[in-house]
């Protein structure tokens, strides 16, 4: 217990904690702001390995590490409007067509993968966002070096946390975005176009799944592996319940559940002799089971999610 | 000049005409009364205004200038305000995010909540309309949630407000304070078109009333001029007559609730002590407010659920054994408040949703249905009750409410019962099918059956009952006897802001 408790006071932890939390940061942003408007997004999964395989490979083109970050968003907003065009154009069930957009995303990546790429027994490499530390605030006891000791993208996770808050809580689209989740009829009714709103969030939700993939290629592995996300994005849609659907709640759910992560891997290595590895890999899904039985049993759903609005639908 | 216009406005879906020829204006400053039964062609007409649907013919004006079809924002741009029947709120955002949405430009970086708070808090004290611009709407009474709709309309600058059934949600107090704000603003220069089926309402609040039937436009008279007969005859197109009230000498007790209490799921409310008592030959009226724990005295009198506590009696002897299928068995008939999803079964044919209630009794064997016998047995049933339909074997589905109700009544009141649940009867029929309904329920006491009306209908509780209980938030008071109380006092009592002490002890 001893040993556990300053294991929690060591840098080296939460350094690992914020890489961890950084691609799910990104990716739970990016399902919140979908399910704001009132779709739910499945294709999570496979939009974060096209956004991974996408950066990835411009990156190892010969492209500019910001370059790959923008050709994922982008690569990630297309696969975000072909779900839109399938469930709030045509109405299609959404957990069915995010489940497709998962398939479908995810074999295209590997096929080009390995179309792109020749076989070899050591993934290619490619040089990665460099860290850089932010000056008086990397000098924080313990945390500084972890929070601000890191990538570049990871400083843009952080912002957007704000970002994403200041969208959807301060500014007249964000209103109409959340309403499209709660009541679309009411945007109708003040001629907004629900359609339209509801693409746009679920193309921009897409796009940060996407950069939250390419964090994991680009930044951490610099290599890209075949079922690389390993459920990364199922993760950030429970912690979009979790979050009660807020921003800022997100941020904490993310690191939450990364240091879960991160005690696990310690834990491996300490007590691999005594219990099975299996065991322990399981922990953070365990934990995270049991928060969210504590937390969202009260959770308050946007009324809408999940529900087709038709145009002309009647009141 | 009118300050709004409709003209000679042609709508049809398929082959059914909703609106035909339809031309009336609305003058400045007067509140104007569009009455009709369902499916009259309301609210297509107030759809096409909103730009929802565009009409086959005609067009709209206001102010001598014409609208442009199809759009929702040219509609609202030349200030018409609409007050939706359903509310078109969100639960989980405040007021006031409800009010602003869609007044700023998108492209705007910070929402001006400040301004928006002032220009509320004026609006809310000029008209009367008081209301916390940062509760949750989720957190509102139904009432102050219309306050919320008009408000937000008048935000919008609205010179026209058109309300659709806008009492439809109300207890009599809300709506008699509706009326005096409607009157404020109309003396402030607005203009008002106000939708409803409720003749004494209209009589009360309008100057002017115009009539449709079928789609068209079949009558237009002066407040003055119109009374409660010749309208309701506008609306139906033949006389219509109420079921006369007989009182009859009460007999043995068929029902008795002692100290019964419920627990209700999420999302209804509990029952705490309820006592009631109804008799033979009686109709009981439970007056209350939507959502005050009818829904969970209704499941517990059809079976549904079980009392937390307390004791249920029927027919003189405690009930122990709950269960829709053996309460049906002893004698009570149930007309459930959800008439096309709990009482019947769309899917099915008329025989067989006419058997639903009875598949053990009238099988052969206990084992196999006798089609030949059901079929011919809902064939009587057809023409005695006049369910509207192209026989026995006709998909359930393709029946109007009415006539779906004239189904329930038909397969639970053909056996005699003993007693009769019945929810919300006459909610959404058309005139013609409510006084059959209510004849139908003034039959059955005078066959001796007992009978509780749940209704949020006053008329309808004081025209039938013998005594009227009133339910809020879970609890009962009285039943009094009919004679002995006045709407007021009822309408009171369902808001809860009166005691049945003050009236007299029972």
């Amino acid at each position: 217990m001893m040993e556990l408790f300053e294991m929690m006071l060591t840098t080296g932890l939460w350094a690992s904690v914020i890489r961890i939390a950084t691609p799910l940061i990104f990716a739970t942003l990016g399902e919140l702001i979908c399910e704001r408007a009132g779709v739910l997004n499945l294709g999570i999964e496979g939009i974060m390995t096209i956004g991974a395989m996408a950066g990835w490979i411009w990156v190892y083109q010969g492209g500019d590490l910001w370059g790959g970050i923008v050709f994922a968003a982008i690569v990630g907003m297309i696969f975000g409007f072909l779900h839109s065009l399938l469930v709030v154009y045509l109405g299609v069930s959404q957990h069915v067509s995010g489940i497709g957009i998962t398939l479908l995303a995810s074999s295209i990546s590997y096929y080009a993968y390995t179309l792109l790429i020749p076989f070899s027994t050591t993934p290619p490499k490619i040089v990665p966002f460099s860290v850089f530390e932010i000056p008086i605030l990397s000098s924080i006891p313990v945390i500084g070096q972890a929070l601000f000791h890191q990538s570049a993208l990871t400083y843009l996770s952080y912002i957007l946390v704000g970002v994403t808050f200041f969208v959807l809580h301060k500014m007249p689209i964000g209103l109409t975005i959340r309403m499209a989740g709660e009541n679309p009829v009411a945007n109708e009714a003040q001629g907004i176009n629900v359609l339209l709103i509801r693409t746009g969030a679920v193309m921009a939700g897409s796009a940060l799944m996407a950069i939250g993939g390419a964090f994991l290629t680009m930044s951490a592995f610099d290599a890209f592996y075949f079922g690389m996300i390993n459920g990364r994005g199922w993760i950030c849609v429970a912690l979009v319940i979790f979050a009660s659907w807020k921003p800022g709640k997100a941020f904490l759910g993310a690191i939450l559940f990364a240091l879960f992560e991160a005690l696990q891997i310690r834990a491996q290595l300490i007590g691999a002799d005594v219990i099975p590895y299996q065991i322990f890999s399981m922990m953070p899904y365990f934990l995270s089971i049991l928060a969210m039985m504590l937390v969202a049993r009260k959770a308050t759903y946007p009324k809408a999610l999940l529900i087709p609005f038709r145009q002309g639908d009647r009141i | 000049m009118k300050k709004l216009q409709f003209s000679e406005i042609c709508k049809s879906f398929g082959s059914v005409v909703a609106n035909d020829n339809i031309s009336l204006s609305l003058d400045e400053g007067e509140i104007l009364s569009l009455l009709g039964e369902n499916g009259a062609g309301k609210t297509t007409l107030m759809n096409i205004l909103f730009g929802h649907y565009v009409s086959d013919k005609g067009f709209i004006e206001v102010e001598g200038k014409k609208l442009a079809p199809g759009s929702t924002r040219a509609s609202l741009d030349a200030g018409i305000g609409m007050v939706h029947q359903h509310f078109t709120l969100a639960d989980n955002l405040t007021v006031l995010e409800n009010i602003i949405l869609g007044t700023e430009p998108l492209t705007r970086f910070w929402s001006q909540k400040k301004q928006a708070y002032i220009k509320l808090q004026e609006l809310s004290e000029r008209f009367g309309l008081l209301i916390n611009p940062d509760a949750r709407i989720a957190d509102l009474t139904v009432g102050e949630k219309q306050r919320v709709e008009i408000i937000k309309a008048l935000y919008r600058d609205a010179s026209i407000l058109i309300l659709d059934e806008p009492t439809a949600v109300l207890t009599p107090q809300e709506s008699e304070h509706l009326f005096k704000v409607l009157k404020g603003m109309v003396k402030a220069g607005l203009s008002i078109m106000f939708i409803s089926h409720k003749l004494n309402e209209i009589l009360e609040i309008s100057d002017r009333i115009v009539v449709l039937r079928h789609g068209k436009l079949v009558g237009e008279v002066a407040t003055k001029n119109a009374s409660k007969e010749s309208l309701a005859e506008m609306m139906v197109g033949r006389k219509v007559t109420r079921p006369a009230y007989e009182k009859l000498k009460k007999g043995k007790a068929v029902v008795e609730l002692n100290d019964v209490s419920l627990n209700a799921k999420e999302g209804s409310t509990s029952l705490s002590n309820i006592n009631l008592t109804i008799h033979e030959k009686e109709i009981i009226g439970l007056a209350g407010v939507a959502g005050n724990g009818q829904a969970g005295l209704a499941s517990i009198l059809q079976g549904l659920a079980s009392p937390s506590s307390g004791e249920l009696k029927l027919f003189g002897e405690r009930l122990n054994k709950y269960g829709p299928s053996y309460l049906t068995e002893s004698g009570v008939a149930r007309i459930p408040e959800d008439r096309t999803n709990e009482g019947v079964i769309g899917e099915m044919e008329i025989w067989e949703n006419f058997l639903g209630e009875e598949l053990r009794s009238k099988s052969k064997s206990g084992f196999f249905i006798d089609k030949k016998q059901a079929v011919s047995s809902a064939e009587k049933l057809i023409k005695e009750y006049d369910i509207r339909c192209e026989g026995p074997h006709a998909s359930t589905r393709l029946l109007s409410g009415g006539n779906i109700q004239k189904l329930i009544l038909a397969r639970s009141l053909s056996n005699n019962p003993r007693f009769i649940i019945a929810n919300k009867p006459a909610r959404g029929l058309d005139e013609g099918a409510i006084s059959f309904v209510q004849q139908q329920i003034v039959n059955a006491k005078t066959k001796g059956a007992g009978v509780l009306l749940i209704s949020e209908d006053l008329d309808e509780i004081f025209e039938l009952s013998d005594r009227i209980a009133v339910i809020f938030d879970g609890k009962i008071q009285g039943p009094f006897d009919s004679n002995k109380v006045n709407i007021n006092q009822v309408g009171l009592m369902m808001s809860g802001e009166m005691k049945q002490n003050s009236i007299y002890e029972n």
